[in-house]
């Protein structure tokens, strides 16, 4: 996958996460967080649907990577790079 | 009067079981001497923390089976038919309201892990509640506002008080839940300076989910408090029923599997770990772990490895609950409060009775019919008041079936005399009642004392003396109906996701 493609698969998730949000207007560089008032249940779940998705094991000290849009897409670029 | 059961919740095919010892060659199928079944997860209980953690489980492809020890679901939150009614088992108010669109809170929280819409729950704000003592009433709705403005009218002094205890509260955090030891009575003395005011924000936090006599938690006050006065009390109009079902449709649409009659006799151990169960019947069924919302001496009691438990820890509070029928609309006898608190002097015992069968002293009243519905609901045919009186389980288990019965009445009659000091007398409407009793939450939620909260000490990480055999439920911590559906999920996160 492509950052584009990677990007696009994380909004994808987001919406199944959190299906109230308007993710159009998200800001790249904003934490999750801050924006969409995830929760550290909303991070298992980007985990565990990238898991269930596509087989991607992300270890628990590493979760701080999908802190927002651009961390979570460069983190995510290499492993998801072959798919 | 007899009582019948709803029968509409039937156990689903069997889906996903994985039999051990049978080859994969079909034609060489080697003899399956033990006739197990293999699941990823076991759950005991399928009442709201064991459904929702096997929605959060299911949905990340475990292999998942739910057994509830009853013939129907939802343990403490069921529901049953009697004289052509329909009634809730514990359901006065689903606590924890938020309105729709908000992010933050148990109920938000709750809604995205189990990917079900705000609407799915169809919850109807409350009318308005009251704590009531003597000479002093404190009225409360939806919005803390008012509840602000009722201390300053009640309390002139404590007006800045309250304001500091609210500041307090909302700095804890029920996700970490650090500093949830200490006494709730302290916290509060320290803070309010006038000890009728400490008596009546008690009453309703412990009513409605404190485990320990006499004082509370620190942890559990902030999170009662919460539920009850910063966010409020809701109810479907159809009752707890409607939010079991969309519970049980999406556990089954997930794979799920749930067994009712399936009561587990013993869980096996080998070393440090839990194997699997066996049930009542003699089937053993296996799994890589479980997890109970059976209570904690109760999961204890099941642990073959364990010789001795302390049944001195388990809860001691338990209630009896009269039902009546009214031959009109609550509100039309003067009772318009969705719920009302009461308590008959300056001072609130909240622990078992010391003698007798039950302490009228104090009591809760709420009515189905007050709240505010859709108009296209209407509201409920039967106009219906409920009263929870204290009970002491032992002297009502150890009555005869016949004096049973007879003191079922009679505790009805003492217990809606003691009400109607507080609300108007609405006696002479009554067209039917209906009495439970400590011995029927027992058969619900089977607790040991048939205690309505569970242990008072809580295991707030949900680990037990096995490695993979873990705690959720009334003995993890969270309560009520959203605390319950909580818990499920967050011990499933924390213990059964992440190393699946």
């Amino acid at each position: 996958m492509s950052p584009a493609e990677i990007r696009d698969e994380i909004i994808d998730i987001l919406s199944v996460i959190a299906p109230d949000e308007d993710l159009s207007n998200l800001n790249d560089e904003q934490s999750f967080r801050e924006q969409l008032e995830l929760d550290s249940m909303d991070f298992l779940d980007i985990v565990m649907e990238l898991r269930k998705r596509h087989r991607i094991q992300i270890p628990e000290d590493e979760y701080s990577a999908l802190a927002s849009m651009s961390s979570t897409v460069q983190y995510l670029a290499p492993k998801m790079a072959e798919i | 009067m007899e009582r019948r059961w709803t029968a509409d919740v039937q156990t689903c095919p069997r889906e996903n079981p994985i039999k051990l010892g049978e080859s994969l060659t079909p034609g060489k199928r080697q003899p399956n001497p033990v006739n197990t079944l293999e699941y990823d997860t076991i759950i005991i209980g399928a009442g709201m923390s064991g459904l929702a953690a096997g929605i959060r489980l299911a949905n990340y492809d475990q292999r998942v089976c739910i057994l509830e020890k009853h013939w129907t679901i939802g343990g403490l939150n069921s529901f049953y038919r009697t004289g052509g009614r329909n009634y809730d088992v514990g359901l006065h108010a689903i606590t924890n309201f938020t309105p729709a669109g908000t992010k933050k809170g148990p109920l938000a929280r709750l809604l995205r892990q189990l990917r079900f819409r705000w609407e799915d729950f169809e919850l109807s704000p409350q009318i308005g509640s009251a704590v009531v003592f003597p000479g002093a009433r404190l009225g409360f709705t939806n919005d803390i506002e008012f509840l602000k403005s009722e201390v300053a009218r009640e309390f002139p002094t404590q007006r800045d008080n309250f304001q500091r205890v609210l500041a307090e509260l909302t700095d804890y955090d029920d996700l970490t839940q650090e500093n949830f030891g200490g006494s709730a009575r302290e916290f509060l003395n320290q803070t309010i300076s006038e000890p009728l005011l400490v008596e009546m924000l008690l009453c309703p936090l412990m009513w409605y989910g404190n485990a320990r006599e006499n004082d509370m938690d620190f942890g559990q006050f902030c999170i009662m408090f919460r539920s009850i006065f910063l966010e409020g009390f809701a109810r479907p109009f159809k009752g707890v029923r409607l939010i079991l079902k969309h519970l049980v449709r999406r556990f089954r649409a997930l794979g799920g599997e749930l067994k009712l009659r399936s009561g587990v006799a013993s869980i096996q151990v080998e070393g440090d770990r839990a194997i699997g169960v066996v049930l009542e019947n003699g089937q053993q069924i296996h799994a890589k772990r479980i997890l109970s919302s059976a209570g904690i001496i109760e999961t204890q009691r099941l642990c073959e490895d364990l010789t001795e438990t302390q049944p001195a820890l388990a809860g001691q509070l338990t209630f009896i609950e009269s039902i009546s029928v009214l031959d009109r609309q609550p509100k039309e006898v003067g009772f318009p409060e969705t719920i009302v608190f009461y308590n008959d002097s300056d001072q609130f015992h909240w622990q078992r009775p010391e003698q007798g069968l039950c302490d009228t002293r104090t009591g809760v009243i709420c009515s189905p019919n007050n709240y505010l519905y859709s108009t296209e609901d209407g509201n409920l045919e039967d106009g219906i008041i409920r009263l929870t009186t204290i009970a002491d389980f032992d002297s009502w288990t150890h009555l005869t079936e016949e004096e049973y019965l007879r003191q079922k009445m009679w505790w009805y009659d003492r217990s809606v005399a003691s009400a109607v000091r507080f609300i108007p007398d609405f006696r002479s409407h009554v067209i039917d009642t209906d009495v439970f009793t400590p011995k029927t939450i027992r058969r619900f939620t089977s607790h040991i004392n048939g205690a309505v909260y569970g242990a008072p000490e809580k295991r707030l990480d949900g680990t037990t003396h096995l490695k993979n055999l873990f705690l959720c439920g009334t003995d993890q911590g969270f309560v009520g109906i959203i605390g319950s559906i909580v818990s499920g999920i967050s011990i499933a996160n924390q213990h059964c996701l992440r190393e699946a």
